[in-house]
C-alpha cells in the first residue's frame, strides 16, 4: 500500500533541548565536526488505496493540524514514498548463498 | 484537633461550604490527577462533579456545570505532543466554546488546566504558547515556590498580590515557550499568572509557571496546586513537615467567583 510521509521539525527559533543533548554526545563517540543537532518527527500515513491530490491534502491538513503543534513546531515535509522495488536478483541470491 | 498531624483529611480547615457550586474535573484515558483535584473541590467548599473526556454531549454536560478542571497525568502516554491528542476529545470543543472560544476576551466558564492540563489548553489554543521538554530533559518532582503575579483571575483571587506560595511540580515537558511578542503581550497585560521564584525548574521563558486568556477566566499552570491543600499531605513548610496548603486558594478562588463576589 503506498505511504504518505509526513516530515515535522521544531521551529528555528525554539531551543531544541533533545537535539542539543544529542550534539552534546556526538563528540564523546568521536562524531566530530557537527556544530548542531535538531531533532524531528517522521510520520508515515498508510494509504488504504490510491493517493490522489484529495488524499495529499487530506494528509497536508492533518500534518498542520494534529501532526505538529504550529506554536513550536514546522510541517518540512509532505510526499508520497516511492513503491518498494522488489528485491534485486543479485540481493536475494547473495542471502542464500 | 488534637493531633498536629492528623491522619485523614481534616475537613475543618475547608472554607465556607458554598452549596450549588459545581465543579467538573475532567477524566481522559492517562489522566492521574483527577481524584485529587475534585479532592481540593471537595476541601475548597464545592461539589466536584467527575466528567468523562467522551461525553457525547459535552453541551449539555456542562450546561450545569459552574467550573471545569483539566486535571494533571499522561492523556494518551504523552504521545505525538503532551495533551495532543486529548484536545480533540469530544467534551474539548463544548469546553472550548464554554470558555468564551479561542478569542479569549470575554469571560466565560472558568476553567483550570494543571500541569498536562495546561499543555491541552496551549493545544487547543486557548492559552498562547506551548510547553517543550524541560531544558536539563530530566523528569523534575520538587515543591516549587511561586509568585502569585495576578490575583484578579477567577483562579487566584484569593491571593493577594504577589502572594508567595509553594506547591509541588512534576513533570518532564514543562519547559513554556512563546515567541517574544506573545511573551511581551502577556506581561503588558498582566496575564503571567504565576512565576517560578527561587529556581527556574525547567527553562521556561521569562520564569512562567502559569498563565490566563485575556479575560482571566481560563487558566493553566504547570506546577500542582491540588497537591498542596490539605496538612498532612502537602509540602513542608513553616507550620511543619507536609503542612503546606498554598494550593487551595485557587480553589476557594474560583468558588468565590462562582458566587459572584467582589473583590
Amino acid at each position: 500500500m503506498p505511504t504518505i510521509v509526513v516530515d515535522v521539525m521544531p521551529k528555528p527559533e525554539i531551543l531544541d533541548p533533545q537535539g542539543k543533548a544529542i550534539a552534546g554526545a556526538l563528540p564523546r563517540l568521536g562524531f566530530t565536526g557537527f556544530a548542531a543537532v535538531r531533532q524531528g518527527k517522521r510520520f508515515e500515513l498508510t494509504v488504504d488505496g490510491e493517493v490522489t491530490e484529495e488524499v495529499l491534502a487530506h494528509a497536508r491538513e492533518a500534518a498542520e493540524q494534529l501532526l505538529s503543534n504550529p506554536v513550536i513546531e514546522d510541517v518540512v515535509n509532505v510526499e508520497v514514498l516511492p513503491e518498494a522495488a522488489p528485491a534485486p536478483e543479485a540481493l536475494v541470491e547473495g542471502r542464500n548463498a | 484537633m488534637s493531633t498536629e498531624l492528623p491522619l485523614i483529611g481534616d475537613f475543618s480547615t475547608a472554607g465556607p461550604v458554598l452549596t450549588g457550586a459545581r465543579v467538573g474535573v475532567v477524566t481522559f484515558p492517562g489522566t492521574l490527577d483527577d481524584r485529587d483535584a475534585a479532592r481540593a473541590v471537595r476541601l475548597a467548599g464545592g461539589e466536584p462533579v467527575a466528567l468523562w473526556h467522551a461525553e457525547p454531549d459535552g453541551g449539555a454536560a456542562l450546561s450545569s456545570l459552574d467550573a471545569v478542571i483539566l486535571p494533571g497525568g499522561f492523556s494518551y502516554g504523552d504521545y505525538l505532543r503532551a495533551g495532543a491528542i486529548a484536545r480533540f476529545a469530544p467534551l474539548m470543543e463544548a469546553i472550548i466554546s464554554a470558555a468564551g472560544g479561542r478569542d479569549g476576551s470575554s469571560a466565560g466558564l472558568p476553567v483550570l488546566g494543571i500541569c498536562n492540563g495546561f499543555q491541552m489548553l496551549t493545544e487547543a489554543h486557548l492559552l498562547p504558547g506551548s510547553m517543550i521538554k524541560n531544558d536539563h530533559l530530566k523528569f523534575i518532582c520538587r515543591d516549587q515556590g511561586l509568585r502569585v503575579e495576578n490575583n484578579a483571575t477567577a483562579w487566584t483571587r484569593a491571593y493577594s498580590a504577589g502572594a508567595e506560595i509553594v506547591v509541588p511540580l512534576k513533570n518532564q515537558d514543562g519547559q513554556y515557550v512563546a515567541d517574544e511578542r506573545t511573551l511581551d503581550e502577556l506581561e503588558g497585560e498582566g496575564r503571567v499568572v504565576f512565576r517560578y521564584t527561587g529556581w527556574n525548574p525547567n527553562g521556561s521563558r521569562r520564569d512562567i509557571a502559569g498563565i490566563s486568556n485575556a479575560a482571566g477566566n481560563v487558566v493553566g499552570l504547570m506546577p500542582h496546586p491540588e497537591h498542596a491543600v490539605e496538612a498532612g499531605f502537602g509540602p513542608d513548610s513553616g507550620h511543619g513537615m507536609r503542612m503546606g496548603t498554598d494550593g487551595l486558594g485557587v480553589f476557594t478562588s474560583v468558588l468565590a467567583s462562582i458566587a459572584g463576589e467582589t473583590k
